[in-house]
C-alpha cells in the first residue's frame, strides 16, 4: 500500500494531466524571476573592486553550471528509478533531461570562456575544471547519440540509464575539482557551510537567478516530457481522445 | 521492497560504485598530471624538468615587480611561502596581473632555476566585493592578505 502512490507517479497519464495546471505558474515564475534578477543583477549591483563590470556574466555562468550538475542528478536517478522499477516514465524524464543539460553545460562553458579572456587572460585553459565540464558536455551528448543508436526503446532506454550512472561519478569531481588540483579556475564562492565570499549585494540577484533557473529548468523538463509521453502513448486512447478534442477546437 | 527490484537496485548500486572507484582510482594515478601548474617550491627544490615548456602558478610577491621604462619587460618573484620563482616576461599581461594575486605562468625553466615566461595569465580569487567594500576592508586591514593562504599543492 505503502507504494501505491510511487507507483501512480509512474503513469504517462496521471503525470501528463496532473502537470497541465502547473505551466502556466512555473512559466510566470521562472520568467519573473529571472528578469527581476537579471536587472538587479545586471543594472543595481555593485561592480566588483577587480574585476569591475565584466564579474556580471557571473548572473548567467553560475545558474547555468549549477542546473548542468544538478540536471545530471536528475537524468541519471530517473534512469535508475526506471531500471529498477522497469517504469515508463522515468525513462521518458531521463531521454527529456539530456538535451536540456547538454543545453545548459554549452552555456557555462561559452560564458566562462567569455568571462576568462578580461579576466584570466585566455579563452581556454585544460585546467581541471574546464576539461571536466567539458567532459560533462560530451556525456550529455553521448546519452543524446544513444538514444537515436537503437531499434528498440527498451533497450535505447536500459542502456543510456547504465551511461548516465557511471557517468554520474564525474558531478563530485567537477564540485570538487578546484580543491582537489592546481586550478586556474577559482574555487566556489557560494558555500553552503560557510559564509559566502560575494558581498550579500551582489549574491541575492545571483540567488534569485539561481531560483529562477531551477524553476525555468523544471518548466522546459516538464515540456519536453509531455511532449516525450505524446510521442511514445501516441497508440493509447487517452492520448487520442485528446487529439481529437483538439482538432474538434480549430 | 519487491526481492526482484531489491536486486536490480542492488546491480544500480553496483555499477555507481564499481565506476566511481574506477574514476577514483584513475584520478588517484593521475593526481601530478591533472594539476594545471608546478607551485614554486617544487620548481625551486628540482623537481621540475628543466628546458621544457611548463605551466608554474603562484602568488605575485608584493614589491618585486619590476618593468623596465621602454620595453614591454617585466620580471617579478612567485611564491607559495615556501620557495620564490624569479620568472621574466615580454609581453602583454592581463589585466588583473597584480602584486599581491596569483598568477599562473607557462614558460620554461632555465638552468639557474629562473622561468622565462611566454604567457602570463591572472588566477582571479572566488571573492566579490563592491569598490566601497573594498575600501573600508583596507583601512581595517583586513582584505591586506596576500594570495590568502597560499595552498599551492606546497
Amino acid at each position: 500500500m505503502a507504494w501505491q502512490w510511487f507507483h501512480r507517479l509512474g503513469s504517462p497519464r496521471w503525470f501528463y494531466e496532473k502537470t497541465t495546471p502547473w505551466l502556466p505558474w512555473l512559466a510566470t515564475l521562472s520568467i519573473a524571476l529571472i528578469v527581476t534578477a537579471a536587472v538587479w543583477g545586471l543594472a543595481f549591483a555593485p561592480a566588483d573592486f577587480k574585476q569591475g563590470n565584466s564579474y556580471r556574466i557571473i548572473y548567467i555562468h553560475v545558474p547555468a553550471a549549477f542546473l548542468a550538475l544538478a540536471g545530471y542528478y536528475i537524468m541519471a536517478i530517473s534512469g535508475a528509478v526506471g531500471l529498477i522499477w522497469k517504469m515508463k516514465l522515468p525513462f521518458m524524464v531521463m531521454k527529456s533531461a539530456a538535451p536540456i543539460g547538454a543545453l545548459l553545460t554549452f552555456v557555462s562553458l561559452v560564458t566562462g570562456s567569455i568571462w576568462g579572456k578580461p579576466t584570466w587572460g585566455t579563452w581556454w585553459e585544460w585546467d581541471a575544471r574546464i576539461t571536466s565540464m567539458l567532459i560533462l558536455f560530451f556525456l550529455y551528448l553521448g546519452m543524446i547519440a544513444l538514444q537515436q543508436a537503437f531499434q528498440h526503446r527498451d533497450t535505447a532506454d536500459k542502456a543510456s540509464a547504465v551511461l548516465a550512472l557511471v557517468g554520474m561519478v564525474n558531478i563530485p569531481i567537477i564540485y570538487k575539482s578546484v580543491d582537489w588540483w592546481n586550478t586556474l579556475h577559482q574555487p566556489a564562492t557560494i558555500k553552503f557551510t560557510s559564509k559566502s565570499s560575494i558581498d550579500p549585494s551582489m549574491l541575492y540577484p545571483l540567488l534569485m537567478m539561481v531560483i529562477g533557473f531551477y524553476c525555468f529548468y523544471a518548466l522546459v523538463l516538464l515540456l519536453n516530457t509531455r511532449v516525450e509521453i505524446l510521442r511514445r502513448e501516441n497508440r493509447t486512447q487517452w492520448v487520442n481522445d485528446l487529439v481529437s478534442a483538439i482538432n474538434k477546437r480549430a | 521492497m519487491h526481492p526482484l527490484r531489491k536486486q536490480r537496485l542492488m546491480i544500480v548500486i553496483f555499477i555507481v560504485v564499481f565506476s566511481s572507484v574506477a574514476v577514483g582510482l584513475m584520478a588517484y594515478a593521475l593526481r601530478e598530471n591533472i594539476n594545471l601548474f608546478y607551485p614554486p617550491s617544487k620548481i625551486a627544490a628540482g623537481d621540475v624538468p628543466h628546458n621544457t615548456r611548463i605551466r608554474a602558478g603562484g602568488c605575485v610577491k608584493p614589491g618585486s615587480v619590476q618593468r623596465a621604462s621602454d620595453s614591454l619587460e617585466i620580471r617579478f618573484l612567485i611564491t607559495d611561502g615556501t620557495a620564490d620563482v624569479k620568472v621574466n616576461f615580454n609581453g602583454i599581461l592581463p589585466d588583473l596581473f597584480a602584486e599581491g594575486e596569483a598568477a599562473v605562468i607557462n614558460g620554461i625553466v632555465t638552468e639557474s632555476g629562473e622561468i622565462n615566461a611566454s604567457e602570463v595569465l591572472a588566477k582571479h580569487d572566488e571573492n566579490y566585493v563592491p569598490p566601497e567594500v573594498a575600501e573600508t576592508m583596507k583601512d581595517k586591514g583586513e582584505h591586506q592578505k596576500t594570495c590568502e593562504g597560499l595552498k599551492y599543492g606546497a
